[in-house]
């Protein structure tokens, strides 16, 4: 196993923080990606995480941790996004794309002033692509109290988000408050997003919130085993990606390990792409009357 | 149905009743001074062409849509959230993703406690319960499909299952038909027919078609022109009541104990 596990892996207080941050990070985007892909909000959630840019480069400008500032630009969006109404479908493409646009050219402008001000590029690689080396480990608790409160909340709302996906009127109709849900499941997709902005970085967040959800959703057939095996689908990239950017300190260019989050984003789409090879499950017709009309005349 | 139990049922109270209820859509007066009443354990047909209003209706009692006037009654005190689990119901054709991480029991196990906050245990009971009301409705055999891969007649019935198994007292079905080849829908209205008898429910459906229904059906409210006629289905669809109802001439045509309304010259 030397090959794959480096000397001193365990031994080393950034890879133990990443281990740590990363797991809890997985979970969180596993359990909550898989009701962002049933309930078609991917948009909404790489929005969220575009807007997530703008909040860390603000905070990293004015020396706050960038975690804080991924979480209160995620949150305000989500409130945004939906104040903005979900009525009409194009009248919330605009207006996302119109805000969205705007928090871009803020991130753009915070950027620009905070490599003016330390000289380096290093600030603005982890703001958008994230390094899990890196990770403060004075923010750990805070990030392992953020992924517990937003995956509580989503396995609280679980029952009725699902109700709520197979018919928003069939929900009403039982008496429950669509909107409040939609807002309540936003916010802990804001949170979520803000934590996997700080492990692979905003513009990568997306890859772990729906990669092993999508490969979760080809797999199985159940809600509980869908959240377990996109949770443990995001765990195994997360962890094995963390190993791999560890070892490749040997690879060339010689002394400079490649990105982690790169290795995890590729592990996370290449799971996804293996759910292809297997064969689908169901190859027979669906229905006696639609398999009369493929039996010959 | 005997002379006796027709009798036995205009003697009892409505479970549900509309009065006078008028509806109010972007301003436009769609439905105006709908009046009628559903008994206990009653089939009734809810019939009328497309956009006729048929929806709304369903709308206005499922308390989705606020009515401009009028009142909805349920056991003659005007409707509240605690009724609504009395009131099951099955939505017009749902377009689910056959990558939807549900099995037809996950959905029927949604209609115990869907509604509701929190984690829901397996237990045996639990099991049972959502064992027998799948068994009820014949979608035993699809039981661990996802929901999304199987037919529209077998979803049908799962959804028929997710609104039984909290027992409410009315169901409420809108177009279940639609879209529904013939086998899948005479088993369907047989199986709502027996429904109603065995459990007494009120069973409320609409369709755009009666003939499918004319076997089951104990009473028809015909939608049309923003107005409903309600009766048997004798009284109410005939040339005369449907010209007035409609506001045009309208033919009532009966061939082979089937009916078709055709507009008039």
């Amino acid at each position: 196993m030397h090959f794959l596990f480096e000397p001193g892996l365990l031994a080393s207080g950034p890879v133990r923080t990443a281990l740590l941050v990363g797991g809890i990070v997985a979970v969180a985007s596993g359990v909550i990606g898989v009701f962002t892909v049933i309930r078609s909000q991917s948009f909404a959630g790489h929005s969220l995480a575009d807007v997530a840019t703008t909040g860390g480069s603000g905070a990293f400008l004015v020396g706050l941790n960038q975690f804080w500032g991924f979480l209160a630009a995620g949150i305000a969006a989500a409130g945004l996004m939906e104040a903005i109404g979900v009525q009409r479908r194009r009248g919330r493409d605009v207006a996302t794309g119109v805000v969205l646009g705007a928090a871009l050219g803020a991130a753009a402008l915070f950027l620009y002033l905070g490599t003016q001000q330390t000289s380096t590029t290093g600030a603005s690689f982890t703001i958008l692509f994230g390094s899990m080396f890196v990770i403060s480990p004075d923010t750990v608790p805070a990030l392992i109290a953020s992924g517990a409160v937003a995956v509580l909340a989503v396995a609280v709302l679980a029952r009725v988000l699902l109700l709520t996906s197979l018919s928003p009127d069939l929900a009403r109709a039982r008496g429950v408050n669509v909107r409040l849900v939609g807002m309540a499941y936003l916010i802990a997709l804001a949170i979520s997003v803000s934590l996997s902005a700080v492990a692979i970085g905003a513009v990568l967040s997306t890859a772990l919130l729906i990669g092993p959800a999508a490969t979760a959703l080809r797999l199985t057939k159940s809600p509980v085993r869908a959240m377990a095996a996109s949770a443990l689908s995001g765990v195994a990239a997360t962890w094995l990606g963390i190993v791999l950017a560890y070892d490749s300190d040997d690879w060339p260019p010689h002394g400079h390990g490649w990105p982690v989050s790169f290795f995890v984003v590729v592990l996370v789409v290449a799971g996804y792409l293996l759910t292809y090879v297997r064969r689908p499950r169901r190859l027979a017709p669906r229905s006696p009357h639609e398999g009369a009309e493929c039996s010959p005349a | 149905m005997s002379q006796e139990t027709a009798q036995h049922k205009t003697e009892q109270a409505d479970l549900l009743k509309l009065e006078g209820i008028g509806v109010r859509l972007g301003g436009r007066l769609v439905l105006s001074d709908v009046t009628f009443g559903i008994r206990k354990g009653e089939f009734t047909g809810l019939i009328g062409p497309n956009g006729a209003g048929k929806t709304t209706l369903l709308r206005v009692i499922l308390g989705l849509q606020e009515p401009s006037g009028g009142q909805v009654l349920i056991d003659g005190e005007p409707r509240q959230a605690h009724h609504n689990s009395s009131i099951g119901y099955v939505p017009q054709k749902l377009v689910i993703d056959p990558d939807m991480p549900l099995r037809a029991r996950d959905v029927v196990s949604l209609g115990l406690d869907g509604h509701r906050l929190g984690f829901g245990f397996p237990s045996s009971r639990r099991r049972e319960l959502i064992d027998m009301a799948l068994r009820d409705v014949g979608a035993e055999k699809f039981a661990d499909a996802r929901v999304g891969e199987l037919s529209g007649g077998e979803q049908q019935r799962v959804l028929i299952a997710h609104a039984l198994i909290s027992r409410p007292r009315m169901l409420l079905l809108d177009e279940p038909l639609a879209n529904l080849d013939l086998k899948s829908e005479q088993e369907i209205v047989a199986l709502l027919g027996k429904l109603a008898r065995d459990n007494e429910i009120s069973v409320l459906l609409s369709a755009h078609d009666m003939n499918p229904l004319l076997s089951v059906m104990d009473r028809i409210v015909y939608v049309a022109n923003g107005h409903v006629a309600t009766g048997s289905t004798d009284e109410v669809v005939t040339s005369e009541g449907l010209t007035r109802l409609y506001g045009h001439h309208v033919d009532v045509v009966r061939v082979h104990n089937r009916v078709l309304v055709v507009a008039g010259e």
